[in-house]
């Protein structure tokens, strides 16, 4: 296997040179390396999409203006997905096969993800998913720098337990993240000495929450777990905070702030909601500094930026250290160098990926929602995605291809 | 019991909301025979104003009792003058050109406000009622329901605008010989609908959030309760809202939303298989 | 018959030669999704123009045909069977609730009502199918996520044998083209003629002795099966279906297409769909003007200014300019006419 891989970093050097050769008009560099990305920049998920987009350029502006890679600059290929899952597969395969990328970053939703997930392991290009989600995906040929529900959950449900009580009534989102999500909920609830009094799928276009307010104070849980996603279900938490249920029952949700919903709520909406990120723009950090500051610099300021932009950053810096450490952007050697304990200082703090699951190893902080901003009450550095790392190992299963789901 | 009070308030604000999202389309399709599949976004806009206004300091009352139907009401007017009088008499046209204006006017949203959700915060408190909380908002919508039938049953029965406007419903020919013009009465009918619409619009922007494509969630169910209602404006609007709005809320109640939804959709489709025609066949034969 | 029938033919050479030709100005991909468009503003076309029925949920049987062949091939690993539940199952579905309509007297609006309240049945339901307890045999429904990963078309009894590319291309546009000749010999045996004679006047058609609800039943059908064989299509060229497939939108937009390509023929439609899902697709790479907003404008327009739709209006144009039948050699033309009744060689097209 090694000196396969060293075969083929020789063999693509050798290439380059040839390349370089032939392609003296453009100076010294060879082409440009493709950066395929796929994220919905409008649609309902935008409020996710757009800081991402803008995440990926200042990544690969930065990138570029430090020579680039191996010598060659990165051309972002980028496509709007406009929030339509059928989007994703026709954008996909547009990417892997006409346009010939050599990665694609992006996807948003888990819906999204396993939209495109086989057609980018068919055809060969390696995937990076720098989203928070459920959890489980064992592949070789992704790669995930977001938090996961062992990184999240079994923070903040414990915490939660331990603050307010043991009963818990749980809104999912009604597609594989919330369904998968309300199951770790439940498991580490559990776990927690806690229970589950009831849990609710809610599809994504739901907007109206009357009757679940109804039903939940009928119900009487210590907590409420909204784990709900995209901009209909943001009325969830203003229609809660208008009935009153503010102060009579408190929450902790898996999902709010992801996409800066603590700046579109007011105040009053959304105080003392708990959370767990992996990242607030209050982290007092150099490098969280420098990148705050780059921000501004391109952007004028940091409103935009949130839990999944800077996820993204961190996947493009983690993409871009492999390829450095391979030498090379060609699909065996890149995810050898993915394999080979990567880790990067980024402004959640460091991010090294577990070979054998493909997914990161990060700092996970426990916030509270508090005048529109997330304030840090608790660190647990470097936390294992252990919920994956318990049913997946890609070192002895390689050609292993499943979403693993737990079970109850 | 408490709980008993509070579900009884979902169930009423289920109708309620039906009521409001309907009576716009139901006017303009009870009076004029025309279906108006702009109304979603004729909503949407209604509720944009509100938070445009609302934003720029109006007081948050005056935005959606006000602003937003006389906006929404001319607005009706220009798309009465452009595009809805040179169809009159071609149902399926109408429904199609409106069908156009509503993709445009989602367009023309997506690109000034973004397709981004906003929202503005409810202005009135939740309230107790025994243990339970209740949005206050909700009685809010079932007041302004209760109204807005109120103020058409009282315009169309109780005052010569309306009595001159059924009458031109009636026979335009008749109504012009007497002195009246039809085509203005047409096009304040198309107002009045279009107001209630914006109306309805700034009523729900605080409770539901705002995207350019809300209208489609509105639409759907506004088409449904008005064309299942029949012919009367009134009576039909009513009869139907408390059918759908009753049972979709009990099966939410019980289940979960998606049931509840699905239970409408079902009891739609029974209804319309038991009463074929209406009503209102007498109106269609022969338009479409 | 024979003399429509060489009609139908020279047509389905014309286009047959443009499907050829084609690829050396789009790639095979994009153009393998604007022929499945057009199979399926076909099926709008064919009972809406000819059979009367506005049908505000075809996006309904698109959806049912893709969906049953994505759940049959997971199942089954092979796609013939599967090719064929995709044609069978909105074929079926579309028959008996055809017969629940026209059998219960319900027209016009209602109709409309109906079909569009199908469509937001299915939309809603496997828009919340994504819980572990929603599957058929080993697939899961998969909700708002959609069946990803399904075996896609492939050469009978070969399962690794896939047709992908090109090849798909080719096999989608023969596809178009057969179930165009089918059409025209449909409308052009006793059957078609008196579907056409119902939609002008269903009662005469009674009284002469023919049960219309029976033939406007099957007519229904025919077209869920034609949707349904679109939607299988996708299926197989999207390699994921979605709730999206039964969306008001995706209804909205067949609806359009017939409409600007002209209803009352079949390669109106055809072309509208062809046309306007290019523009989209060509919209879509841009973002200085939303493409929603076009379609809009285009579709109030069309309603306005051309009521017949681009093709009848262009065949009229034509016919004044050259002052005779206008040469088939460009473009089928309906009998263009200014009556709304249909003139015998709109039959035609």
């Amino acid at each position: 296997m090694f000196s396969r891989r060293t075969f083929l970093t020789g063999s693509a050097a050798l290439a380059g040179a040839g390349i370089l050769a032939a392609g003296a008009g453009q100076g010294f560099a060879a082409g440009p390396i493709k950066l395929g990305s796929i994220l919905d920049t409008s649609g309902a998920f935008d409020a996710y999409g757009k800081p991402m987009d803008m995440a990926l350029r200042l990544a690969v502006d930065e990138i570029n203006a430090a020579g680039g890679l191996l010598g060659r600059q990165v051309e972002i290929v980028a496509y709007d997905t406009q929030s339509d899952m059928a989007l994703y597969t026709q954008y996909g395969q547009q990417l892997a096969r006409s346009d010939r990328v050599d990665v694609v970053h992006g996807g948003i939703l888990s819906a999204s993800r396993e939209a495109i997930r086989q057609t980018l392991r068919k055809s060969g290009v390696p995937y990076f998913y720098n989203v928070l989600y459920e959890g489980g995906v064992c592949d070789r040929n992704i790669t995930v720098v977001g938090v996961t529900p062992s990184q999240q959950v079994e923070v903040l449900i414990p915490a939660a337990i331990r603050k307010w009580g043991k009963k818990i009534y749980v809104l999912a989102a009604d597609y594989n993240y919330g369904q998968i999500t309300a199951r770790w909920i439940e498991k580490f609830a559990r776990d927690a000495g806690g229970e589950i009094v009831q849990t609710d799928f809610f599809p994504l276009d739901v907007a109206d929450f009357g009757s679940t307010i109804a039903k939940i104070q009928s119900a009487a849980p210590d907590i409420v777990v909204p784990a709900l996603v995209g901009g209909a279900h943001l009325s969830f938490f203003r229609q809660w905070a208008a009935a009153g249920m503010k102060s009579k029952i408190p929450m902790a949700s898996t999902t709010i702030g992801i996409g800066n919903e603590h700046k579109v709520l007011t105040p009053e909406e959304g105080d003392g909601i708990l959370v767990a990120y992996n990242y607030s723009p209050e982290l007092a950090s150099p490098t969280n500094e420098a990148f705050l500051a780059a921000w501004s610099a391109k952007y004028g300021n940091t409103d935009a930026i949130h839990e999944i932009a800077v996820s993204h950053y961190q996947g493009i810096q983690v993409w871009a250290e492999a390829v450095r450490k391979a030498g090379d952007v060609a699909h065996d050697a890149l995810i050898g160098a993915v394999e080979s304990g990567l880790s990067i200082d980024g402004p959640g703090g460091n991010v090294s990926i577990d070979p054998k699951t493909h997914h990161a190893v990060l700092d996970v902080h426990l916030m509270e929602m508090a005048g529109q901003k997330l304030k840090v009450i608790e660190s647990f550095p470097q936390r294992q995605p252990s919920d994956t790392q318990g049913v997946c190992d890609l070192a002895a299963n390689p050609d292993d291809n499943t979403q693993y789901e737990i079970k109850i | 019991m408490d709980l008993a009070a509070i579900f009884a308030v979902e169930i009423l604000y289920a109708i309620a909301s039906l009521v409001v999202i309907s009576s716009g389309l139901a006017v303009v399709f009870g009076m004029m025979r025309v279906i108006n599949l702009a109304h979603g976004e004729f909503m949407m806009v209604g509720g944009y104003v509100t938070i445009v206004a609302v934003r720029s300091g109006i007081n948050i009352y005056i935005a959606m009792l006000v602003v937003a139907p006389l906006v929404v009401g001319v607005l009706g007017v220009i798309v009465e003058r452009l595009i809805i009088r040179r169809l009159y008499g071609r149902l399926v046209d109408t429904m199609l050109a409106s069908w156009g204006l509503s993709l445009l006017l989602i367009g023309l949203a997506s690109m000034i406000f973004g397709n981004t959700t906003t929202g503005i915060s409810p202005p009135i408190p939740g309230f107790a009622i025994g243990r339970y909380q209740v949005n206050g908002y909700s009685f809010f919508i079932i007041l302004a329901a209760i109204a807005i039938l109120v103020a058409m049953f009282a315009v169309l029965a109780g005052t010569r605008a309306g009595l001159v406007a059924r009458g031109a419903m009636q026979d335009a020919a008749m109504a012009s010989a007497l002195g009246y013009n039809p085509e203005r009465v047409y096009m304040l009918t198309f107002f009045a609908g279009s107001a209630l619409a914006g109306l309805a619009g700034g009523l729900f922007a605080p409770l539901l959030g705002l995207v350019p494509t809300i209208g489609g969630a509105y639409i759907a169910k506004a088409f449904i309760t008005v064309i299942s209602g029949g012919a009367s404006v009134i009576a039909g609007l009513v009869s139907s809202a408390v059918l759908f709005g009753s049972t979709s809320q009990i099966f939410t109640l019980a289940t979960t939303p998606m049931v509840g939804e699905i239970a409408l959709l079902l009891i739609a489709v029974v209804l319309l298989r038991l009463m074929p025609q209406g009503i209102t066949s007498r109106f269609f034969r022969g338009k479409m | 018959m024979a003399k429509e029938m060489k009609h139908a033919f020279l047509v389905a050479l014309v286009a047959a030669i443009l499907l050829a030709i084609a690829p050396a100005l789009i790639g095979t991909y994009t153009l393998t999704l604007l022929v499945i468009y057009g199979i399926l503003a076909l099926s709008l076309g064919l009972i809406w123009g000819f059979g009367g029925v506005l049908c505000f949920g075809q996006a309904a049987f698109f959806g049912l045909g893709a969906y049953a062949y994505a759940i049959a091939a997971i199942n089954i690993g092979e796609s013939t069977v599967p090719l064929v539940l995709g044609i069978a199952t909105p074929f079926l579905f579309a028959a008996a609730l055809g017969a629940m309509m026209f059998y219960g007297r319900l027209s016009d609006v209602y109709l409309g009502v109906i079909t569009l309240v199908v469509t937001l049945l299915f939309f809603r339901f496997m828009n919340s199918s994504a819980g572990p307890q929603y599957v058929i045999g080993t697939a899961r429904l998969g909700g708002f996520n959609g069946i990803p990963g399904f075996q896609t078309l492939n050469v009978p009894g070969t399962p690794s044998a896939y047709i992908i590319g090109d090849a798909y291309y080719y096999l989608t546009a023969s596809a178009l083209l057969i179930v165009y000749l089918l059409v025209r010999w449909l409308l052009a045996s006793p059957f078609g003629r008196i579907a056409v004679a119902i939609r002008e006047n269903e009662l005469r058609v009674e009284l002469l002795g023919y049960d219309a609800r029976a033939r406007k039943t099957l007519l229904f059908a025919v077209g869920g099966a034609i949707a349904g064989l679109a939607g299988t299509l996708y299926a197989s060229w999207a390699e994921i279906v979605t709730p999206g497939l039964f969306s008001l939108g995706q209804s909205a937009e067949i609806i359009i297409w017939c409409i600007v390509g002209g209803l009352g023929t079949l390669v109106g439609p055809v072309i509208g769909a062809m046309l306007l899902a290019y523009l989209k697709f060509a919209l879509g790479q841009q973002s200085v003007i939303d493409n929603t907003l076009v379609l809009g404008a285009i579709l109030v327009l069309c309603v306005l200014l051309m009521p017949r739709g681009v093709v009848p209006t262009l065949g009229t144009v034509l016919n004044r300019i050259y002052r005779r039948p206008p040469a088939r050699r460009d473009r089928p033309r309906p009998a263009g006419s200014q009556t709304a009744a249909t003139p015998p060689e709109r039959a035609h097209v």
